[in-house]
């Protein structure tokens, strides 16, 4: 075994080839070396983020939303504590294995967990799943932990309304930011889970109560086990609002609606707060700001009484007689008639071929725009509101807040209508009849209004002409600083109406509750002025008020303040197809007005200011211990 | 007796330069396996105490291997060969599953892998033969010894083993190419394409989606990617990534440390060693490897007979393409096949039978510095 089988030329060829073997090594390392490079200096910085995202996982932590106080510093709506369940998306290995364990666990939907999986935001940030937890529930999942890789019960606060369905309208809900809401700059803060007001107060004031989520650093290893955990930013909890409202007026308002349709507005006439804010029927929030199924929301959305509706700032109805009140000031103001100014009813009113009847077919005889308000003859009102003409209405119907919003901060305030010739040609494309006239004199035909712009107009009348935005948030308390800000009212200017109009007008007024049609608004207590109306809802009626389907009945009208020497409270009602104003709305009127003397005993009839405070709470026994 | 006189001064600088060499690439294993395990549960013996052990027993092949003449283990080749298989059989039905494959063979308290044998084993084999009788001809230089490797190659994939498959067929490629396959292109296309089979493979494979991805693998290799997804071979990018140039220091490594990094003390050894020490790190490790290699050719080059020459070239090639292999695959260049990173990885056949290989190779240098004597 010497060279023999190794030949020359063989030997030669092997060296040349060992060579070949050594240009490979080192091409091949060459490559390797390149690919390193790249891997660690090139896109080193890259993956070095990659690595410690890894390793920390951004656990967010939601703020504690702002609790809400009636005016006294009663709580209307806390948070309490909830588990809620979310997944880590980096940590699933089988996402169909996954989805498919917690619908069997928790009998959800699978099709809602890929959803909620596939969810908007960054692929660190987990994902929630389901809120409000039961303890049956957040046991089951964490006992099963360890088949579940990603998933993380929290404990989070969710919001409660102790009230219930009290003022639910007002307060409205809260629920998870939509998709479309995570695209618009205001919820630019927020990610898929947040939780911000969907409707009333918790959406209009949401910016206050939201709050600002913080987050911590929590440190796991590759099966998703905490190490260590770091703060790196706390939460900031949302601030604290004080409500204008007096809950126990509220609730009055409310219980005297009982299982009917309708609206309560109470307002201070001399600072625009929103002392109540009744609609019924009404929902209870606590449900809807829980998560809902679709067929929950359907039920709810498809209630044929209509109980997510704010009956008082989004129910638009012809105001009826009430809107006589607006129209004896334009006449007067408008030198249109004068005080003494008298016309004869007989019960009719005729125009071209047609007949407009008052609701007294006997008629009213001679009156004045006094009687003519105590005893709403309508004759007298086609007849000025012939003369004065729709334009000259609208002027009048507009400055007293007509035909536009009140400006309340309430998402989805309505305007109502306040025709004219413009208005017309503008909307309905055709030129203004005057016939159509002589029915908006008496409320009817196209002019529409909701409950808290009658509030408002009553207010205005009774504050002599000054009126102001209705408030619904006399104060925030900034949680960070501990100062409690105060909302100033808003003025909106005063009516161009002299004094001796108004005196005038609220004299009638209060004769209407003395001896005209709303003499069952009559208080022992103290004086109320009012005005009664009867919205008519099908334009022909027969036979009596019973015969009539309950849909096709009027609805009941009555506008008040009280007392008329220097009014504190005024006050709009409206009941659904209850039909006549002065039977089934101005007793509620009274019992309000009567309640709210009795709860501010002490300072009204005095006349010194009803200003918000904690009368009956004060601060620190009001507020719990918030989440 | 010339030739006592020749072993008593066998050991001589190159020896030392060279066993130098693997007790630092040692010792580069025993401290990146502590690394990445030195968080597991305590009570268990440490992996790096087990790899000393493994060290050791490798030594005593080691010094066998060296000292024993190659010639002698040489014509043990046909037999050893029928044992590696009979053992590949025996695998197939009694061998214990890990990890999906059937690759282990219980032996008390210790199990081995028969495939990473049967790589040396190859190596002494088409050594044999190419050396036993001039091979002549397609037949003899190409088909014949093609079917001798074909059987143990079948077996080893049966398990399935598609990293120890693929270096059968490297040494194969690397033996033709040696004894010279009369058209040299042959041999040297054969040899490059198996060598930049990785870089080539990128492109191909990179091309394809997902699915088929994973379609093909796991038609391959079922176990390739238990997860799925790419997460062993992304956690791995991200490992040595995240190294930078100066590394995160010994225990820093938070891809191993955490567990991220899958099999951190094994296969995916170079990937802790490159996050703790960088790209600096990086760069002393291939040299040493290179170095490694290098020294292995030039025994190769020197060597006095053809059998020696052909084992020092196959050995070379095999160690050469499984480091290649590895750090292609730790780096995401290369789908995971599962082959240890030769001298550094965790694991006692692959380390027996590395330092093995090395002494076999040192005794082809001992067999050529006789000659002279």
């Amino acid at each position: 075994m010497v060279l023999g089988s190794y030949s020359e030329a063989e030997y030669g060829d092997f060296q040349r080839r060992l060579l070949i073997l050594r240009a490979g090594l080192l091409l091949v390392v060459i490559l390797l070396g390149l690919r390193l490079w790249h891997l660690q200096i090139k896109e080193g910085a890259y993956y070095r983020d990659l690595s410690e995202n890894n390793r920390t996982r951004k656990v967010l932590m939601e703020p504690a939303r702002g609790l809400i106080y009636d005016r006294h510093g009663v709580l209307l709506a806390n948070n309490v504590p909830s588990f809620s369940l979310y997944v880590a998306l980096e940590e699933i290995k089988d996402r169909e294995a996954l989805i498919q364990k917690l619908s069997d666990l928790l009998e959800l939907d699978p099709a809602l967990i890929r959803k909620k999986l596939g969810g908007k935001g960054g692929k660190l940030v987990p994902r929630k799943i389901k809120d409000r937890l039961t303890l049956r529930d957040a046991v089951l999942i964490e006992s099963h932990r360890l088949d579940l890789p990603g998933v993380m019960i929290q404990v989070e606060s969710q919001r409660n309304y102790p009230g219930g369905m009290t003022a639910s309208h007002v307060l409205g809900y809260v629920g998870e930011v939509s998709a479309e809401q995570l695209e618009k700059p205001e919820f630019s803060d927020l990610h898929q889970g947040s939780i911000v007001g969907q409707y009333g107060i918790e959406k209009s004031f949401d910016r206050y109560v939201r709050g600002k989520a913080g987050y911590k650093r929590v440190e796991v290893d590759a099966h998703g086990h905490e190490k260590k955990s770091v703060v790196v930013e706390k939460p900031h909890p949302g601030n604290d609002l004080y409500l204008t409202i007096d809950v126990r007026l509220q609730k009055l308002a409310e219980d005297l609606l009982g299982r009917e349709a309708g609206a309560i507005v109470a307002l201070d006439p001399n600072n625009g707060d929103v002392l109540a804010m009744a609609s019924r029927p009404a929902f209870d929030p606590n449900v809807l700001s829980r998560e809902l199924t679709p067929k929950q929301w359907a039920e709810i959305v498809q209630d044929e009484g209509r109980p997510l509706n704010n009956r008082a700032s989004q129910g638009q109805y012809p105001p009826g007689s009430t809107f006589k009140v607006p129209m004896a000031i334009a006449a007067l103001e408008s030198k249109t008639i004068s005080p003494s100014s008298t016309v004869f009813c007989n019960g009719g009113y005729q125009y071209g071929n047609r007949t407009f009847r008052d609701w007294k077919a006997a008629g009213h005889g001679v009156v004045n725009v006094h009687s003519a308000l105590v005893h709403s003859c309508d004759v007298y009102f086609y007849t000025i509101g012939q003369r004065m003409g729709i334009d000259l209405m609208a002027e009048f119907g507009k400055q007293f807040g007509l035909g536009q919003s009140t400006g309340i901060n309430l998402p989805a305030e309505r305007s109502g209508i306040m025709p004219s010739t413009e208005w017309k040609k503008k909307v309905k494309k055709e030129p203004w009849l005057p016939g159509e006239t002589i029915s908006v004199a008496i409320g009817q035909g196209y002019v529409t209004v909701t409950p808290l712009q009658m509030a408002n107009l009553i207010a205005t009348v009774a504050n002599d002409g000054l009126h102001y935005r209705p408030r619904l948030v006399w104060a925030v308390m900034d949680r960070s600083t501990g100062n409690l800000l105060e909302l100033p009212a808003v003025p909106q200017g005063r009516v161009n109406v002299k004094p001796e109009t108004f005196r005038l007008v609220k004299e009638a007024l209060a004769d209407v509750v003395k001896v005209g049609t709303a003499t069952r608004a009559k208080s022992s207590m103290v004086t109320i002025g009012g005005k009664t109306g009867t919205a008519q809802v099908a334009a022909l009626r027969s036979g009596p008020e019973e015969s009539i389907p309950k849909k096709s009945r009027d609805h009941a009208w009555f506008v008040a303040f009280a007392p008329v020497e220097s009014p504190k409270i005024a006050v709009a009602v409206l009941v659904e197809h209850m039909g006549h104003g002065g039977s089934a709305a101005a007793p509620l009127a009274k019992e309000i007005i009567e309640a709210y003397f009795k709860l501010n005993d002490e300072v009204s009839l005095s006349g010194s200011e009803t200003s918000p405070g904690f009368s009956t709470a004060p601060l620190s026994q009001a507020r719990p211990d918030s989440l | 007796m010339m030739k006592r006189v020749a072993e008593g001064r066998a050991f001589d600088t190159f020896d030392l330069r060279y066993v130098g060499l693997i007790l630092v690439l040692l010792g580069i294993g025993v401290l990146s396996i502590h690394s990445a395990t030195h968080t597991q549960a305590v009570g268990a013996v440490p992996y790096y105490l087990k790899q000393l052990v493994w060290i050791g027993i490798g030594a005593v092949a080691f010094v066998v291997l060296w000292a024993w003449d190659y010639h002698a283990i040489a014509r043990l080749a046909y037999p050893a060969y029928a044992l590696v298989l009979l053992l590949l059989v025996f695998v197939l039905f009694e061998g214990r599953m890990s990890k999906g494959a059937q690759r282990w063979i219980a032996l008390g308290p210790f199990s081995f892998q028969p495939s990473e044998f049967a790589k040396l084993v190859l190596v002494v084999v088409l050594a044999h033969y190419y050396s036993k009788a001039p091979r002549v001809g397609w037949l003899q230089r190409v088909i014949v010894p093609g079917l001798l490797v074909l059987p143990g190659l079948l077996l080893i994939l049966k398990q399935p083993d598609l990293g120890s498959g693929l270096s059968f067929v490297a040494v194969y490629a690397a033996m033709l190419l040696m004894v010279g396959v009369r058209s040299q292109t042959v041999g040297i296309v054969l040899l490059f394409s198996v060598m930049l089979f990785p870089f080539v493979w990128e492109g191909i494979w990179g091309a394809l989606h997902d699915y088929q991805r994973q379609r093909i693998m796991a038609f391959v290799d079922p176990n390739y990617d238990p997860s799925g997804k790419g997460y062993h071979a992304l956690q791995s990018r991200i490992a040595i990534g995240s190294g930078e140039l100066m590394g995160k220091g010994l225990f820093g490594g938070t891809q191993s440390q955490l567990k991220f990094l899958p099999e951190g003390h094994t296969d995916f050894i170079f990937a802790v060693y490159a996050e703790e020490w960088g790209f600096v790190g990086v760069l002393v490790l291939l040299a040493l490897f290179v170095a490694l290699i290098w020294m292995s050719l030039d025994i190769a080059s020197k060597a006095k007979d053809q059998l020696g020459a052909l084992l020092a070239v196959g050995i070379s090639s095999m160690l050469c393409f499984c480091i290649v292999v590895n750090i292609g695959m730790t780096a995401g260049m290369f789908p995971i096949v599962g082959i240890p990173l030769p001298l550094v990885s965790y694991g006692g056949s692959a380390m027996v039978m590395s330092l093995a290989s090395l002494g076999l190779l040192l005794n082809v240098k001992r067999k050529r510095l006789s000659l002279f004597y």
